[in-house]
């Protein structure tokens, strides 16, 4: 057994001013494995392949290819060492084909006929090799992102990449492309290449992967064997506790319908049709899961529901119409005093205002409400500060300091904020999406509960997520959505992932039955 | 965390890029063969030791304390006005109408009315390049630019063809009746006893409207709903509209409010200075707006203190050019300075020093 390890780093230091993202990061990954590196949000995983792929340098360290030291100053040497990185966020160019982005920056002469019928050869190899087919003539932007993916690891291997690290590579996929991804990584490794996988999702790592890393706070606290472990145990590993992965709830009890939306169409500003005649119910003491792939569809949803896109259609509240024509009396501010809260999908851009303080998002939305005003034209400020302190020490928001700005928290401290604002005003219906994006997994605990809480109260809940386990975990009753139109609605113990899977790729209800 | 205590964002890094853009400016001095030293002794002689200076000093102020709070209300909702100029100009206009054609009995009426006729006229100066802004996406720092010229065009036109008394041969409007007339510092002074103090100064009771104009767009910015949708939309497009609010209406609101504060400028200038409507009255104040913004860092206290730096860089300039052969575009130079090292090169200047407060924050640990 003398055999060199495929990528070996020893010690590495990384801190960014007064944050250290990683300390003394030792790892060693064997040529033909997959090892999986797990952690929650900011554990410093990123910031560890960014080092190995040379977007980053490290304080301090070494790195090791194939037993020899090296140093990555950039990726042009990361990629001559043999390490590939398939991103979260496809760095491809919309308008360019597949060969076009394949090729770019690896042209092998000014002319670039003669590097793209190369790299037509090339890819005809690797395809039958790997099983990687992709029409190389195609629009990136007229292809899934599946295979959109595949182009990413295929740019890899065209540059001689025997090191394939992926960046979170099934946050956009189906369940059925995820397994298609996981085909292929498996037939990668048969060949000999050796991959990371960097996820915070367990059950990928217990699917796929040979050895894991699990880091929490910069640190690496334990590499094991994979099928020595459980995903309880990771859990722990990566929270530095015990934490419940299932949502304990009672039966649901719901009652009289909440929401009630009916043949509700919505055009997008480029004349796209984004939702097709859609109709959806959500009862009292219920949670109805909107379930589907980024992208079909449910982001316009929420943001129709919460006032800020115009659409057709009827939307009842309690009954009663509300204005779908993002007018004064349909906006946000108006859907708030109807009762509807809204948690976005995304808390950074939409959710709050980074610069504001806590205290300062604590009122968002609901800023002009009597209740937050000092007379007629100024806001009460001291009332605004003691009720944040109330709220988010009640919704457990780490540090307990109202006038430190948003960007300063956590994101799952952020993700609290938000939600302490919304569902401590006690609505009756609340719109939340991807509750749990970015969230570490002692946090997800926290804010799964608020939500069925807030449903035990006898409240409306429509929940989004493009995680299939929270949709199957959290809801009541589950619809989903494909291209802008709902496939069907399941009950949570009538359906399996399978099945919700294959509605999430567009196969139709009657078709799966 | 923010690395640096608030005091120092606050207090040092304006600080500091004001001695760096001084340091280069007396470079410039040497460079010419004068001393800066002298010119320094000089301008302070000329503004801070003499109460005429003062009264230069404040005079100037005054105008920069109304196009700075204009800057920085639109600063807030991210909008950067470089349309002051026109905008003052126009509330010029509305100062003369006022002044000319209502009779006011007294000049503490006369300066209620104008104030309102100048705010009335200055935001819908503004009011038109946020409707192209926020309807139309026209690029709000065009539009306002261009608005710049059609204002001045205006002005020409009302100066000339409009209100000029037959027979003049002065591009002025006819002077303003005394009773419009405002009481400068001087006459002030002087009813308190002092006759000899202020003598001559235009500073005059407009400072105070300023003043209040400081107080009044701090409550607005901070305390009242509309601020904070303001400053949220400032900060945040995509969540302003989440919240429901209306990036249109908040956009037309910021402006308008902008251009209103920037025609107020007109009182202290053309019903107080002038007591007649002249062309090229703003002379630049709409830009130095831009500075004193950026060195106030967009907050009232802030301006004001901007207002009185950049006073006493134009007071003093004007001692400089009088008694040197230091030209005062000099004072062009050092304000230009000011606003590449305060906006452009804050980072340069920040940056080391938050090198410094985190190797302090280190060895206390």
């Amino acid at each position: 057994m003398t055999m060199n390890p495929a990528i070996e780093l020893k010690g590495i230091s990384k801190s960014f001013g007064p944050v250290q993202a990683n300390k003394d990061i030792t790892i060693r990954v064997m040529p033909g494995t997959i090892h999986g590196i797990i952690g929650e949000n900011g554990a410093g995983k990123s910031t560890l392949m960014s080092i190995l792929y040379g977007f980053y340098r490290a304080d301090a360290g070494e790195i090791f290819v194939d037993g020899k030291k090296i140093s990555i100053p950039d990726s042009q040497a990361a990629i001559a060492a043999g390490i590939g990185m398939v991103f979260q966020h496809f760095k491809l160019v919309e308008n360019f084909s597949v060969l076009e982005n394949i090729v770019l920056g690896a042209e092998s002469g000014a002319l670039l006929s003669p590097s793209l019928s190369k790299a037509r050869a090339e890819l005809a190899t690797l395809a039958s090799e790997y099983e990687l087919n992709v029409n190389p003539d195609a629009i990136i932007e007229d292809i899934g992102v599946g295979m959109q993916q595949r182009v990413e690891i295929l740019k890899a291997l065209y540059r001689k990449a025997s090191i394939l690290i992926l960046d979170e590579p099934t946050g956009v996929l189906t369940p059925a492309e995820a397994d298609q991804l996981f085909r292929i990584l498996k037939r990668l490794r048969e060949e000999g290449k050796t991959i990371i996988l960097i996820t915070h999702k367990l059950r990928e790592i217990m699917d796929i992967t040979d050895t894991v890393s699990v880091m929490r706070q910069g640190e690496m606290t334990a590499t094991l064997e994979t099928n020595k472990t459980s995903p309880e145990n990771l859990a722990e590993l990566m929270v530095g506790r015990k934490v419940l992965l299932r949502v304990d709830k009672s039966p649901a009890k719901p009652e009289n319908p909440v929401l009630e939306i009916e043949d509700l169409n919505m055009f997008d500003d480029f004349g796209v049709q984004r939702l097709k005649n859609v109709s959806l119910s959500v009862r009292a003491g219920e949670i109805l899961g909107v379930a589907g792939v980024a992208g079909n569809g449910q982001s316009e949803l929420l943001e129709v529901l919460g006032g800020y896109r115009k659409a057709n259609g009827s939307v009842k509240i309690k009954g009663s119409e509300i204005d779908l024509s993002t007018g004064v009396a349909g906006d946000g501010q108006a859907r708030r005093a109807q009762g509807i809260a809204h948690v976005p999908e995304d808390r950074q851009r939409e959710g709050l205002i980074m610069d504001f303080m806590a205290w300062e998002n604590s009122v968002f939305g609901y800023h002009r409400e009597k209740s937050n005003q000092a007379n007629r034209f100024f806001m009460d400020n001291n009332a605004i500060r003691k009720d944040a302190e109330a709220k988010l020490d009640r919704f457990d928001v780490r540090p307990l300091d109202t006038k430190l700005r948003a960007k300063n928290f956590s994101g799952g401290n952020q993700q609290k904020i938000v939600l302490a604002r919304e569902i401590e005003r006690d609505p009756d219906l609340l719109l939340v999406g991807q509750p749990t994006r970015g969230v570490d997994i002692g946090a997800i605990e926290f804010i799964h509960q608020q939500i069925v809480a807030l449903r035990d109260r006898g409240k409306a809940i429509l929940l989004i997520s493009v995680e299939l386990d929270e949709i199957l975990s959290l809801s009541d009753k589950i619809a989903v959505m494909f291209d802008g139109r709902i496939m069907g609605e399941r009950l949570p113990s009538e359906t399996n992932e399978k099945e919700l899977g294959l509605l999430m790729a567009g196969v139709s209800g009657e078709a799966v039955q | 965390m923010d690395i640096m205590p608030k005091w120092v964002d606050i207090i040092v890094v304006p600080l500091f890029s004001l001695f760096l853009a001084a340091f280069l400016a007396a470079l410039l001095i040497l460079a010419i063969g004068e001393s800066p030293v002298a010119a320094l002794n000089l301008m302070i002689e000329g503004t801070l030791l003499r109460s005429a200076g003062w009264g230069y000093m404040l005079y100037y102020t005054t105008n920069f304390i109304f196009t700075g709070l204009a800057v920085s209300v639109a600063f807030h909702a991210a909008l950067f006005n470089i349309g002051g100029e026109g905008q003052a100009m126009i509330g010029g206009l509305g100062v003369a109408l006022v002044c000319l054609f209502i009779p006011w009995p007294h000049w503490t009426l006369a300066i209620i009315g104008a104030s309102i006729g100048a705010a009335l006229f200055g935001m819908i100066w503004a009011g038109l390049p946020a409707y192209l802004q926020a309807k139309r996406g026209s690029h709000i720092v065009i539009t306002t630019i261009m608005f710049n010229f059609i204002a001045a065009g205006v002005l020409i036109f009302f100066v000339v063809d409009v209100l000029k008394p037959t027979g003049s041969m002065d591009p002025a409007s006819a002077n303003f009746p005394a009773s419009t007339h405002l009481p400068t510092f001087q006459d002030i002074a002087s009813l308190m006893g002092f006759e000899n103090a202020f003598r001559s100064a235009p500073a005059n009771v407009s400072f105070f409207i300023a003043l209040f104009a400081c107080v009044a767009t701090w409550y607005l910015v901070w305390r009242s709903p509309l601020g904070y949708e303001i400053r949220a939309l400032g900060k945040s497009g995509a969540a302003a509209r989440y919240a429901g609010v209306r990036p249109v209406k908040i956009i037309m609101i910021a402006m308008m409010i902008s251009g209103a504060l920037c025609g107020m400028m007109a009182i202290n200038t053309t019903q107080g200075e002038s007591e007649r409507l002249i062309l090229n009255f703003t002379e630049g104040a709409g830009f130095i707006g831009i500075a004193v913004a950026l060195m106030g860092r967009s907050h009232p206290a802030g301006v004001f203190l901007a207002a009185l730096l950049f006073g006493f860089l134009y007071q003093g300039g004007a001692e400089l050019a009088l008694w040197t052969k230091i030209p005062r575009e000099m004072i062009v130079v050092i304000q230009a300075l000011v606003i590449l090292f305060t906006g452009a090169l804050s980072l340069m200047v920040r940056a080391p020093l938050e090198r410094f407060f985190m190797s302090i924050k280190k060895a206390d640990v």
